[in-house]
């Protein structure tokens, strides 16, 4: 891996900092759905921290990103603190959303999100909108937005695409390849590569083939938001990574639908140890220097969990508001 | 033989026009396919090709005459050599081509006619008012609100350069350039739900659809993005947006094209719904619905774009959501309707009137936040209520009132309420069949006789 030399070391150590935050949360959000914490189920970025991550580092503050279902992952990658998203998993009052979101809407507006939709496809076309405003607005901001390999087949993301080509807007469409659509292997039911179907819009079309590394993706999305940001209008990023976990937690497939060969190609390429030995190798920081920082992200866990368990539940009053900006009688809508 | 040439229908649903200029005089040679005048609608102006061969034998309706119902001869074609016959020379003041949806009833010689109590005008006495169609007070509403706020801008199919698909955004473009009035490709699903991120990104969207019959492409944004995002994001992230557009059926474009979404709308929390009737009502709720901080559907009408109404001068005047208006007192029956069903239900009390019944007729104006407190301080008064409605009779806005009056004011009804809805099919094509399936003024009028006893 080739470490970037654009990039300062506090950078570099907080792209670490973040994987490993998106790393630890999700396994302690499935184990906390496994000990009935958690209500339902959760989608966890295990295994796909590089592409989450180099992808949101390589925007800046006042930037805009939309996410999906899988994803915990993103606003931990646009620098959120954990408390609030853990207290939101379990429904509490301290919740990013106020415990009125959950696991497919985990939307921390504070760092650019503008929110998650568990109806794949949904929260592209916000972001494209969110780039329209920028334009509008004559402000210096950009869109990225995320979406599966799965996704790739919904409409809407086509007519996203054709209206930011055609209006020049500054959007990035981040594909986040993990090769399956739950269970179906996404060959079977796709036709051609997905970053060719960026030629057809008249946009830039890049493939980063290794997306296990952070340093591949944040080059490759930071040309993206060059561009973008130089009015030369959107890109498409198809980033090739793999989920270590089932599509969703507590989910069991019988059909073993992933070979051990596979797995096994894939897991050995952990991002996360990628990124340590190569910062190492680099000179840039000490095993030990690593190994705290581990120790760090570790104990910030432990405390968001903590912090979610022992937060009050939402009073119940909550559940009636937040319908309307203004203030709103229910009486009259009966 | 000679030939009446008709004012001719130039959209299915022009009732008149302005026959602006003759293209040929009496006396000329006419071939099919010319063109022989121009004809001038509140929506376009557009050429009246000759259907027949002839020589222009008379010209029964001069240039420039404005109003000129469908269907009224205009001009008398003949064969050469043949002369204008004498009938024809004075044009028989024919009655106007009848409203394709009015059914009056004759009304019993020996009634007692009800006193006529007409509400007053919704406005302090003493506003100057003009006269407007629909079309112009929502253009005007768009306009004022555009320079009232930077941050207003138009989007939708043809709304630009087009200036709208039903010229409901003439002039706009002009004045306000292609930032703010922005031209989209065929793409509802993709345009709603950018209209919603540049929301979401600080602006403030009118989202036209060239017909709500088109936002089922967009369901999805309307419904999970603008409507729900407040809620889900406990009150973070706020969707100010209007998605506008004609709604409901038009005449003879058949099922796909004429469907009533009112209920529809009306049934999401997180939505706020508006179905205007008057000019002044749509200019203002329109100015409301662009001021709100929240996701607006706003359902215009196709057949009431053309139709004149008082509306206050100045480009002050709001209407708020949630107050309804009464047209008119009555002490029999309570009719409530919203949108072009307000058509039947004031023809209605018009006979019913003359039959000794006195209706009293509330439009609701607003769906969502909807004003039932009117509807039962009214029926307290007149213990019977009929509703009025296109859309379909299942799940209908009149069965929610229905509840309500059963919750709220049992002890006052009189007579079970009785929904006039459209009936319970997609609407046909064919112009009797469509007739059939569509709420009529009879129906309503039957209705209250039976609410009534009588």
């Amino acid at each position: 891996m080739k470490i970037s030399e654009k990039l300062a070391r506090e950078t570099l150590l907080e792209m670490q900092r973040r994987m490993l935050r998106i790393r630890l949360f999700d396994e302690r959000a499935s184990k906390m759905v496994k000990r009935g914490y958690i209500p339902g189920t959760v989608h966890t970025s295990i295994g796909q921290e590089a592409q989450v991550v180099g992808a949101c580092m390589a925007l800046k503050s006042g930037d805009h990103m939309t996410g999906n279902h899988r994803s915990h992952g993103h606003p931990i990658g646009m620098g959120s603190p954990l408390g609030p998203l853990m207290a939101e998993l379990v429904g509490k009052a301290t919740g990013v959303c106020k415990g009125k979101g959950g696991s497919l809407h985990l939307a921390d507006y504070a760092v650019g999100s503008l929110g998650e939709s568990g109806i794949t496809g949904s929260s592209i076309p916000i972001a494209v909108g969110a780039g329209l405003s920028a334009q509008v607005l004559g402000e210096d901001r950009v869109a990225l937005t995320f979406f599966g390999d799965g996704t790739a087949n919904q409409g809407v993301l086509y007519e996203s695409m054709n209206l930011a080509s055609a209006y020049k807007l500054p959007v990035i469409f981040l594909c986040e390849n993990n090769f399956y659509a739950l269970s179906t292997p996404s060959h079977t039911v796709t036709g051609g590569r997905i970053v060719d179907r960026a030629a057809g819009f008249g946009m830039p079309g890049v493939r980063v083939d290794d997306g296990q590394d952070v340093m591949a993706v944040y080059d490759a999305v930071a040309e993206a938001v060059d561009r973008a940001r130089r009015g030369e209008g959107p890109s498409l990023v198809e980033v090739m990574t793999y989920r270590f976990r089932e599509h969703s937690e507590g989910l069991r497939i019988n059909v073993d639908y992933r070979n051990s060969e596979e797995k096994q190609f894939w897991t050995a390429r952990d991002p996360i140890v990628l990124f340590r030995e190569a910062l190492i190798a680099a000179g840039i920081a000490t095993a030990a220097e690593m190994d705290a920082i581990e120790a760090e992200i570790a104990q910030e866990v432990e405390d968001c969990a903590s912090f979610a368990l022992e937060s009050p539940d939402p009073e119940p009053s909550v559940a009636f508001e937040h319908l309307f900006t203004d203030a709103y009688d229910l009486e009259d809508v009966l | 033989m000679a030939t009446e040439i008709l004012m001719p229908a130039l959209s299915p649903t022009m009732e008149e026009g302005t026959l602006a200029r003759w293209l040929v005089k009496e006396g000329d040679t006419v071939s099919s396919g010319d063109i022989i005048a121009e004809i001038e609608t509140d929506k376009a102006t557009m050429e009246f090709e000759a259907v027949d061969e002839g020589v222009m034998g008379r010209i029964l309706v001069p240039e420039g005459t404005e109003n000129v119902r469908v269907n009224t001869p205009i001009a008398v074609l003949v064969e050469a050599g043949e002369s204008v016959p004498t009938g024809a020379a004075e044009p028989a003041p024919r009655p106007p081509a009848a409203p394709a949806r009015a059914a009056p009833t004759a009304a019993p010689a020996k009634a007692t006619p009800a006193p006529v109590a007409k509400a007053e005008a919704p406005w302090p006495e003493g506003t100057k008012t003009k006269k407007q169609t629909v079309r112009e007070a929502l253009r005007d509403a768009m306009a004022e609100e555009m320079r009232r706020d930077g941050d207003v801008f138009l989007m939708g199919e043809e709304v630009a350069e087009y200036q709208g698909a039903y010229k409901i955004s003439q002039g706009l473009l002009e004045e306000f350039g292609a930032k703010r009035v922005i031209d989209t490709p065929i793409t509802e699903h993709g345009f709603a739900g950018i209209g919603v991120g540049a929301a979401f990104g600080g602006l403030r969207p009118i989202v036209e659809f060239m017909t709500f019959n088109f936002a089922m492409q967009a369901i999805d944004q309307i419904i999970n993005s603008a409507a729900k995002t407040l809620y889900m994001s406990g009150g973070q992230m706020g969707c100010p947006i209007v998605f506008r557009g004609p709604n409901g059926a038009a005449a003879r474009v058949g099922a796909q094209h004429s469907q009533d979404y009112a209920a529809w709308y009306a049934h999401i929390p997180g939505l706020k719904v508006a179905m205007p009737y008057s000019a002044s009502d749509a200019k203002g709720l329109l100015k409301s619905a662009i001021r709100d901080p929240n996701p607006v559907i706003f359902l215009e009408n196709e057949i009431l774009y053309g139709r004149s109404f008082e509306v206050p001068e100045g480009d002050d005047y709001t209407v708020p959501f949630g107050k309804a208006r009464i047209w008119r007192e009555g002490t029999d029956v309570t009719l409530v309707s919203f949108g072009i069903g307000m058509t039947y239900a004031l023809e209605a009390a018009e006979i019913l009137a003359k039959e000794g019944i006195s209706a009293e007729v509330i439009d609701l104006r607003t769906l969502r936040p909807m004003d039932t407190a009117t509807v039962i301080a009214s029926v307290q008064k007149t213990n019977r209520c009929v509703t009025v409605e296109e859309g379909f009779p299942v799940g209908a806005i009149g069965n929610h009132i229905s509840a309500v009056l059963m919750q709220e004011a049992f002890d006052w009804l009189d007579a079970p309420v009785i929904n006039c809805t459209g009936k319970d099919v997609p609407m046909p094509y064919a112009a009797n069949l469509e007739k059939l399936a569509l709420v009529t003024t009879a129906e309503v009028v039957a209705a209250v006789k039976q609410v009534c006893y009588r």
